[in-house]
């Protein structure tokens, strides 16, 4: 034990905190090793920036006069529909709802302009929307439709909450069949034309420590310029995934459950995305701080781009039908460099994950930490199939 | 050898015109056509991309001009928002040239209409409308 988290925030209340972005740590391990890199570093500080289409918020109305029950009824916000199947005045808005008279694929490929995600992002900056809600009406709800114009000031509450976010490792997508395909990881061109990821790679959160070792329930995190918590595995959680030797899982494996204040997000670090054939996603920001603990957290947190591999799966046929063939892996830092080799073929790569963006949430948290307005958290428990250093 | 891509945008009357042809018979240009939407009565546009000695070139613009067709250099056919724009690269791996890019080091996506086709193969790959179509 190096640290306890106590005295790394007790660090930066005294601003004497010492604080690396993943990235950099590759740098300073590779030049001072891994010992006396655990030795400064207090905290490292990781980001990425993606389409979550498990992503939405939910908010709580002023009622009006006299009361109407959402909960049971139907109700629509910009044109979408939001789901109402909980208390009076509690509503929620999934990034992927679409309005009912959007042609989606009708037109193929669709182009899905406009969705729950973009609701999202325009209450950030602003925007205001048509509330429809129409109920039964109850002897203590008498109210039977209630139109209003509302945006995010008018919220008693807005959260932000993802089922799932920041999965562990994912998937590189190509296409085998002759035609262009339209998927939520892009548009994939028949006959391998390219290869598409989504992951910060060395940046990733998840991959910096793949154990799961610093984070847990209750661990406090950047979520789209929020401060925001992680609540929960989440949905699709893997236990205990298959592991290279470095400890990095093979295939998809953890993911986390999260939640936020949407009051406090900042459009800088929330985009709505419309993917063409697809649907629409919400583009999140994630950050995650790993305490400093021990040697093995910043050893872990030294993973580089070309420690990171990836399957290679097929979306023509194969994910659709759920057939796992295994078409090969492929580094990071191979994707990374534009082009892979798939059986003698170079495809181009592009990426769903901008590793620009995900830096820069790096740097903002790292900034946070050292301005002494984010502090960390120790979890309540550990997720499923890991085990928390004992402080 | 001289090089220039450019939009010719011409009259109805046009239209039916062996335009293309003049340039390769009578000038001795090569021609590129990168997009072209024609209908009839209406105007129609092309950009091309024309090459050939430099006086050819010249000459050849100007036979356009004094028979109607508006000559425009292709100043932004298509257009990258910058501001709208996430940096993901999801772009990059269609486009055919190198007029959409990402910097090794700093993973920033830049374009370069210099290079581009204006196939807008990019277009539909962008999920953030920071990828816009002028033509
Ligand atoms: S229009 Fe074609 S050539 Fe131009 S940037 Fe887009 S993909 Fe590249
Ligand atoms: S796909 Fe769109 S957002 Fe992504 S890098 Fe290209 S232009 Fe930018």
């Amino acid at each position: 034990m190096l640290r306890t988290i106590d005295e790394i925030n007790d660090k930066i209340r005294s601003g004497k905190v010492v604080v690396a972005t993943a990235e950099e740590v590759v740098g300073l391990v590779q030049d001072q090793g891994v010992k006396q890199t655990a030795r400064q570093v207090d905290v490292v500080t990781t980001g990425t920036f993606g389409p979550m289409c498990s992503s939405g918020i939910y908010f709580n109305i002023a009622q009006s006069t006299p009361k109407i029950k959402c909960g049971g009824g139907r109700a629509s916000f910009g044109g979408v529909p939001l789901y109402a199947g909980w208390a009076a005045a509690d509503l929620l808005l999934g990034a992927t709802a679409l309005p009912d008279d959007d042609p989606r694929n009708a037109v193929y490929p669709g182009l899905f302009k406009f969705g729950g995600a973009h609701i999202i992002e325009g209450l950030l900056k602003g925007e205001r929307y048509r509330l429809e809600v129409r109920n039964h009406g109850t002897d203590c709800y008498p109210r039977k439709e209630y139109f209003t114009e509302l945006g995010l000031d008018d919220f008693t509450q807005a959260t932000m909450f993802n089922p799932r976010n920041a999965y562990q490792l994912y998937n590189v997508a190509i296409n085998l069949n002759k035609k262009t395909i339209y998927t939520y990881m892009g548009v994939l061109k028949g006959n391998m034309g390219n290869a598409n990821y989504a992951t910060s790679g060395a940046l990733s959160p998840l991959l910096n420590d793949p154990k799961l070792r610093t984070v847990g329930i209750g661990t406090r995190v950047f979520l789209c310029g929020a401060e925001g918590y992680v609540v929960y595995p989440g949905t699709q959680h893997v236990p205990q995934p298959q592991r290279d030797d470095r400890g990095l899982p093979l295939f998809p494996s953890a993911t986390l459950a999260l939640v936020g204040d949407l009051k406090q997000m900042n459009p800088r670090w929330l985009r709505a995305a419309s993917i063409t054939g697809y649907g629409t996603s919400l583009a999140v920001a994630f950050g995650l701080p790993l305490p400093v603990l021990d040697e093995q957290v910043i050893a872990d947190a030294s993973v580089t781009d070309a420690d990171i591999t990836f399957p290679i799966v097929d979306y023509s046929q194969n994910y659709p039908l759920g057939r796992v063939v295994d078409l090969g892996r492929v580094s990071m830092a191979e994707l990374m460099s534009g082009r892979i080799e798939i059986n003698n073929k170079a495809v181009p790569t592009g990426s769903m994950t901008s590793r620009y963006q995900g830096r820069q949430v790096s740097l903002e948290l790292k900034e946070r930490i050292k301005r002494g307005t984010f502090f960390l958290t120790r979890p309540v428990a550990a997720l499923p199939g890991a085990t928390l250093i004992d402080e | 050898m001289a090089k220039k891509k450019v939009v010719f945008s011409f009259p109805p009357r046009l239209i039916s015109e062996p335009i293309t042809y003049r340039l390769v018979k009578d000038f001795d240009l090569q021609v590129n056509i990168l997009r072209a939407m024609v209908s009839p009565r209406e105007r129609g546009r092309m950009v091309v991309e024309i090459s050939g000695r430099e006086q050819s070139l010249q000459d050849a613009l100007d036979y356009l001009i004094e028979h109607g067709v508006e000559v425009n250099a292709v100043v932004q056919e298509l257009r990258h928002h910058p501001d709208l724009c996430v940096n993901c690269s999801a772009c990059t791996a269609l486009c055919p040239t190198d007029a959409l890019t990402v910097d090794s080091t700093t993973r920033e996506v830049s374009y370069d209409p210099a290079e581009c086709i204006l196939c807008e193969s990019c277009i539909p790959a962008c999920s953030y409308q920071a990828l816009e179509s002028q033509f």
